[in-house]
């Protein structure tokens, strides 16, 4: 069956987010032939349309306004009431990240639909649209289908392949007025913390610290590794509570969820709130020097040492690889 | 103030997770009251104790979940609601919880309304945006500090690790995120005092709503475990060896760099 899907793409300093673009992977899978239509919001964005297109979008839909410049839940929700409106569609994706969570389930009550959230995958199987998600902190998954209204889903970045991108592709970018009305948020300040350079929920390489690291410069050796790897810098709940790093960088049930390809966890002892957030990683590695420690668990490689010692010596060995790959 | 907290009995995900008759098998397991929502009682205690004002914990569950609000009350809260589904809800979802809230506390005239922003089982933090839409009312999620001046709100809410500074007003929900406080161990003398506060229990009639109103829009076809992931390698030998066979069985078996 043919169905129109809306995707809300997300733009962070003047980009798209990738887990737009695995949205709209998502929305293809979904729409089963039928359109998917690219939306953004922002003060100037409809530069951005032409990108949403060459990753699967057949045409894209902007609001431009100046109160929406920052996402607020009162901004983003009256602009996307307007295009579901305007649009009438069948189903709504986007990506479960901080924005996503915050405007999904309000859009949904409005919609007096349901919402599948922190999906991590889609598939349809017998006439139904088929989306499966972790519960409990990923100790189980559950699949779940929409059994009335619209089909809305929220998905984990990092689990679903975006399309290749075609630059050849083209679409129509057109521009929805529609009047904001005033924001009962005001948002007085943004104080950014979260790291430099990779995004720590999209990256592909993780390389996280926990009480293990012992200070803040006991992080240093981390980062060398994961500058090498090109990957982002993490840490546990118990590393950032020892002040070593900021929250920020933590991973888990309170802090990101992360599924990278690759990810090694230095002096964390796997307790099942961290593992929350990354045991659905592609690949895990772990460094510890308790041959005890849960972590080794869920590891598919172990070494068993001291990870100021093993964590140069691996930065070295990378450095040689690349070096000569 | 009028106070109120939305609370869930969650399984604690400590415990080991097996399914029967697919479903996730509760016996013998350990519930608890979902973390995010004690940090959202706790919230709610400090914010009555400088504004005074009453803290009404509600919680939609079964019977089972009376044990869990006496915790609540135990901690220093004021009253408890446990609105009873077991007869009326099969198969409910986040429509269904939403709707039974918000039909609850429509007439409840109140200021603040916490919740906690994700339940540990299910996962789906929708409950408190959807509410908040139901009630017309703003809201905030996942926020690690609130202050209240008259009915002036700041808060700041984890984005991601960024942080937001807000100005909003009552009335007002939100939602808690770790951070946001260090929820207090019920009391000896607040566990004897808990035995005398109110808990009233309602079912859906009493708020006027039948089972198609609250009917789930989403089903749930199958549970699983995710497929017993194989004892990893942990390598031996000298640490130098070590570290050169992982960097090889990272390029070439697991093909991850
Ligand atoms: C409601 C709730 C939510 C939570 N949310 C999170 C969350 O989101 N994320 C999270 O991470 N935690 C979370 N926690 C905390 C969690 O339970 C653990 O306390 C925390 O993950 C422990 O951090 P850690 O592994 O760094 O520290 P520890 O458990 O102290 O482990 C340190 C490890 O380092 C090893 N080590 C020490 N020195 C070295 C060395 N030189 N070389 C190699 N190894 C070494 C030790 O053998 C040990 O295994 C939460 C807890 C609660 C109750």
């Amino acid at each position: 069956m043919a169905r129109k899907i809306l995707v809300l793409g997300e733009v962070r300093e003047g980009a798209l987010r990738n887990v737009s673009f695995e949205a709209v992977a998502a929305a293809k899978k979904a729409a089963e032939g039928g359109e998917v239509v690219g939306v953004l919001f922002g003060e100037s964005v409809s530069a951005l349309g032409a990108e949403f297109i060459q990753y699967g979008a057949d045409r894209v839909i902007t609001v431009e306004d100046e109160k929406l410049k920052q996402y607020t839940s009162d901004g983003f929700s009256q602009a996307l009431l307007a295009v579901v409106d305007q649009e009438s569609p069948e189903g709504i994706i986007f990506g479960h990240t901080a924005q996503g969570k915050d405007l999904a389930p309000r859009i949904a009550a409005k919609l007096q639909s349901g919402l599948i959230s922190d999906v991590t995958d889609l598939e349809e199987e017998g006439g139904n649209l088929v989306f499966t998600r972790p519960i409990y902190s990923g100790k189980a998954f559950e699949k779940k289908i929409v059994t009335d209204g619209v089909i809305f889903a929220t998905i984990r970045p990092n689990n679903i392949a975006p399309l290749e991108k075609d630059e050849a592709k083209t679409g129509d970018v057109s521009a929805v007025s529609v009047e904001i009305k005033d924001l009962r948020q005001v948002i007085k300040e943004v104080v950014r913390k979260a790291t430099e350079g990779v995004d720590l929920s999209e990256a592909k390489v993780i390389v996280a610290g926990g009480r293990g690291v012992k200070s803040e410069d006991g992080f240093e050796p981390l980062k060398e590794l994961a500058n090498v790897l090109g990957g982002a810098v993490g840490a546990s709940r118990g590393a950032c509570d020892a002040d070593y790093c900021d929250y920020s960088l933590q991973i888990g049930q309170t802090g990101k969820v992360v599924t990278p390809d690759l990810y090694i966890a230095c002096g964390i002892s796997g307790a099942i709130q961290h593992l929350a957030g990354m045991s659905n990683s592609k690949v895990i590695v772990a460094i510890n020097k308790d041959p005890e420690a849960n972590i080794f668990k869920v590891a598919d490689y172990g070494i068993v040492g001291d990870l100021f010692e093993v964590v140069p010596l691996l930065t070295e060995e990378f450095k040689q690889l690349l070096v000569n790959a | 103030m009028n106070i109120y907290v939305l609370m869930k009995r969650t399984f604690d995900t400590e415990e080991k997770i097996t399914i029967s008759g697919g479903k996730i098998n509760e016996d013998g397991a350990e519930f608890i009251i979902n973390p995010y929502d004690e940090y959202a009682i706790e919230e709610a205690i400090q914010v009555r104790d400088a504004n005074d004002g009453e803290v009404t914990v509600v919680s939609v569950g079964t019977e089972e979940a009376e044990k869990q609000l006496r915790t609540a009350l135990a901690m220093g809260a004021d009253k408890a609601v446990l609105i009873n589904t077991e007869d009326d809800v099969e198969e409910g979802d986040q429509f269904t919880t939403s709707k039974i809230l918000a039909e609850f506390l429509k007439d409840k005239d109140a200021d603040l309304i916490i919740g906690g922003n994700v339940a540990i089982d299910g996962g789906s933090g929708q409950v408190g945006p959807r509410v908040a839409e139901l009630l017309n009312i703003p809201y905030i999620t996942t926020i690690t500090k609130l202050d209240i001046d008259g009915t002036n709100v700041t808060v700041v809410r984890d984005v991601e690790g960024d942080s937001e500074v807000i100005e909003t007003s009552l009335p007002l929900l939100v939602t808690a995120q770790q951070g946001l406080n260090e929820p207090r161990y019920p009391s000896l003398p607040g566990i004897m005092k808990a035995k005398k506060k109110p808990l009233d229990e309602l079912e859906l009639d009493d708020l006027d709503l039948d089972e198609d109103d609250v009917e789930a829009k989403t089903k749930t076809i199958e549970i699983y475990l995710p497929p017993k992931k194989e004892a990893g390698k942990v390598l031996d030998g000298e640490l130098a060896d070590q570290v050169k066979e992982l960097v090889s069985l990272l390029h070439n078996e697991a093909k991850v760099v």
